[in-house]
């Protein structure tokens, strides 16, 4: 299957933006990722944005960076979210809530603890009434978010925005799923062979995880390792190096996703 | 208006299977359908004290998972693996198997919550004094809360190796696991697919939908003057998707079409015209190259809610006229959530084999401002075609179109 890549988000500790980010990655500016990015994520009305999560601004963060990117319509662009745990900090709250003897659970709380609560609000926030997925295959999360969007947008002849997170849970759900740094990245995949960034194609075969496609600096190599959404790395350095590169990513340890970037 | 949707080849469900409240296997549930015996009854679950009604699937606390899948060990996943011991579902996967290898079979499953409630647990055992969870919980989240959890447990018990995944799109996520699985196959990615979704009950979403005051006091009433909400059930139900052009038995039911939107509207509230669920029904007839009139019989989402009946009775109503008979078999089952897609496109799946379109359960007048057909009675009457409406939170709708071939 092969798409046309629009637009892309990035944003983490020292990758804050794809403009910025990519220098990053192309190895032209050094990786500090010394503070934590706060996301305006401006396009949430001024309401929904007070009472997000951190999820939430994270992932519609890079979604606005990547539309804003493609030039297309949100309302005419399907989504795919992809996150291991999705929202880890909601799901805190609301475990310490139910271990009280009253119970009291804020509803509003609840209704923010679903998968697909990043999608819901993205939707909200652009009154985009496509298609909307949520996944998740723990570690591979990534890979197969990627599948999934890219075999959308082939099939259904539709744009689609990519968008991948997972953030650190607060303590102590964190040690039940060691998560060090937050990432969040977005892709906008389209079939059709209009002018863009670049172009994937991509094969599902067997394999396993020693052609898995690493990042050649190891502070960053160690974010992929350690953020289910950052196996997005080596695609996007791929695609910020231009040119034609070969990016493997791990399946369930059986199998690989593997992408041809041009660019 | 939307571009019109590419036609699919119609999707054989060669085999499937389905527990809920009302029983193990598609035997016992269509018999408590024909019964009108619903499931529901007084919560009783764990220590929640929460005046209303639940769809408790019998036998979940009595046993534990064992050879080599301990690790999985949690209601979510007890209820997986009794759904896959029913109506000969794992046979009929080794003969896929058989036919087109462990790699060529996707596993696409959904759950709204996956196995929460072993967290809940390990939260009220937190340390007294660090606070830290305990062992035994954070060395097996991975096989039990993480929301991949069911997809891992269901393509280890069947040794699969092809794609796998897990849609968690709030109530939809195991009807759009059938959109999913279609896309797959088209793709070439499999060569056929398991499908399905096991959503179990656990405090978050009983605590939840009552703080949302969406919770009836009663056994639910769908499509009721008087109703007041929902009642929550569990249930696991699966499905082996294959194209129909390698195995189109004559008389199988087949997935026709399907049709995924959102409503852009409210995270918890229906859009107040229906617009994203018209939009999805009128994807799944566009796929299945289908008139509105094509349709036999329409399983309502009908959870009982205020809002969501009414509104799905005007997108249902301005699709397809007030002739078509619908109903809601939320009575029987409760609202089970992440697998009320696989749960009703079974239910329907029972419907089209056997003849028949279950009356509304519990539903004594209805609505005089629902303008649909709701049938309140069982009907006995040839099915050829039926719709499923699955809506969910974040404003997530997928229907689907069955039928037999």
């Amino acid at each position: 299957m092969h798409v046309g890549i629009l637009g892309v988000g990035l944003l983490s500790a020292g990758l804050e933006g794809w403009l910025k980010g990519r220098e990053v990655l192309t190895g032209s500016d050094p990786f500090s990722p010394a503070s934590l990015p706060e996301p305006e994520a401006e396009l949430l009305p001024a309401n929904e944005r007070r009472r997000s999560s951190d999820c939430v601004r994270w992932a519609v963060q890079v979604a606005q960076e990547a539309i804003r990117q493609s030039g297309l319509d949100p309302r005419e662009v399907a989504t795919v979210f992809a996150s291991s745990g999705g929202e880890m900090g909601v799901l805190d709250k609301l475990c310490r809530t139910l271990a009280t003897s009253e119970r009291i659970v804020s509803p509003t709380l609840f209704h923010q603890s679903v998968h697909n609560t990043a999608a819901g609000y993205w939707g909200i926030a652009t009154t985009c009434q496509q298609s909307s997925t949520a996944l998740s295959c723990y570690d591979d999360s990534c890979a197969v978010g990627l599948l999934e969007a890219v075999t959308y947008a082939t099939l259904e002849e539709r744009a689609v925005l990519f968008v991948a997170y997972d953030l650190p849970a607060p303590e102590p759900l964190n040690g039940a799923r060691p998560i060090a740094a937050a990432f969040a990245a977005a892709l906008v995949l389209t079939a059709s062979s209009d002018p863009c960034l670049g172009t994937a194609s991509i094969r599902l075969l067997s394999g396993d995880g020693r052609q898995v496609t690493a990042m050649p600096d190891a502070d960053l190599e160690r974010l992929r390792v350690d953020n289910p959404a950052a196996r997005l790395l080596p695609l996007l350095r791929a695609l910020a190096l231009q040119g034609r590169h070969m990016i493997n990513m791990n399946v369930l340890d059986d199998q690989r996703l593997e992408v041809e970037v041009d660019s | 208006m939307p571009p019109r949707e590419r036609p699919m080849t119609p999707l054989t469900l060669s085999a499937y299977t389905l527990v809920t409240t009302n029983g193990r296997g598609i035997g016992p549930v269509s018999q408590a359908l024909r019964e009108r015996r619903s499931g529901l009854r007084p919560c009783d679950f764990e220590d929640a004290l929460l005046k209303t009604y639940i769809g408790r699937v019998e036998g979940l606390e009595d046993f534990s998972l064992e050879n080599g899948l301990e690790r999985f060990d949690c209601r979510n996943n007890r209820l997986a693996w009794l759904g896959l011991q029913q109506d000969g579902f794992m046979v009929a996967v080794a003969e896929a198997k058989q036919r087109y290898g462990a790699d060529r079979i996707a596993v696409v499953m959904g759950t709204s919550t996956s196995g929460i409630l072993d967290t809940e647990h390990a939260y009220g055992n937190r340390h007294p004094e660090t606070g830290v969870l305990p062992a035994w919980y954070t060395s097996r989240y991975r096989y039990t809360h993480n929301m991949f959890s069911l997809g891992h447990f269901v393509r280890t018990c069947l040794g699969l190796r092809g794609p796998a995944l897990v849609i968690s799109t709030a109530c939809s996520s195991s009807a759009k696991v059938f959109a999913t699985a279609a896309r797959y196959l088209q793709a070439g990615l499999c060569d056929a697919a398991i499908v399905g979704g096991v959503d179990s009950l656990c405090l978050t979403t009983l605590y939840g939908f009552s703080a949302l005051q969406l919770l009836s006091e009663q056994p639910c009433r769908p499509c009721d003057e008087d109703r007041d909400g929902l009642s929550l059930g569990e249930a696991a139900g699966y499905a082996l998707l294959e194209s129909s052009k390698k195995i189109g038995k004559k008389g199988a039911v087949a997935l026709l079409g399907y049709g995924e939107s959102t409503d852009g509207y409210h995270m918890s509230h229906p859009h107040p015209e229906g617009a994203g669920a018209i939009r999805a029904i009128r994807q799944s007839l566009e796929r299945g190259r289908l008139q509105p009139s094509d349709i036999d019989y329409i399983n309502l989402h009908g959870t009982a809610t205020r809002a969501n009946d009414a509104v799905e009775d005007k997108a249902v109503f301005g699709i397809f006229g007030g002739s078509t008979m619908t109903s809601s078999t939320k009575g029987w089952t409760g609202h089970t959530l992440g697998a009320a897609g696989i749960t009703e496109a079974l239910i329907v799946a029972i419907c089209l084999k056997q003849g028949f379109v279950p009356g509304t359960l519990n539903c004594e007048r209805v609505d005089p401002s629902l303008r649909g057909q709701i049938l309140r009675e069982n009907v006995d009457r040839p099915v050829r075609r039926a719709l499923s409406n699955i809506f969910g939170f974040g404003g997530n709708n997928c229907s689907l179109v069955l039928g037999i071939l």
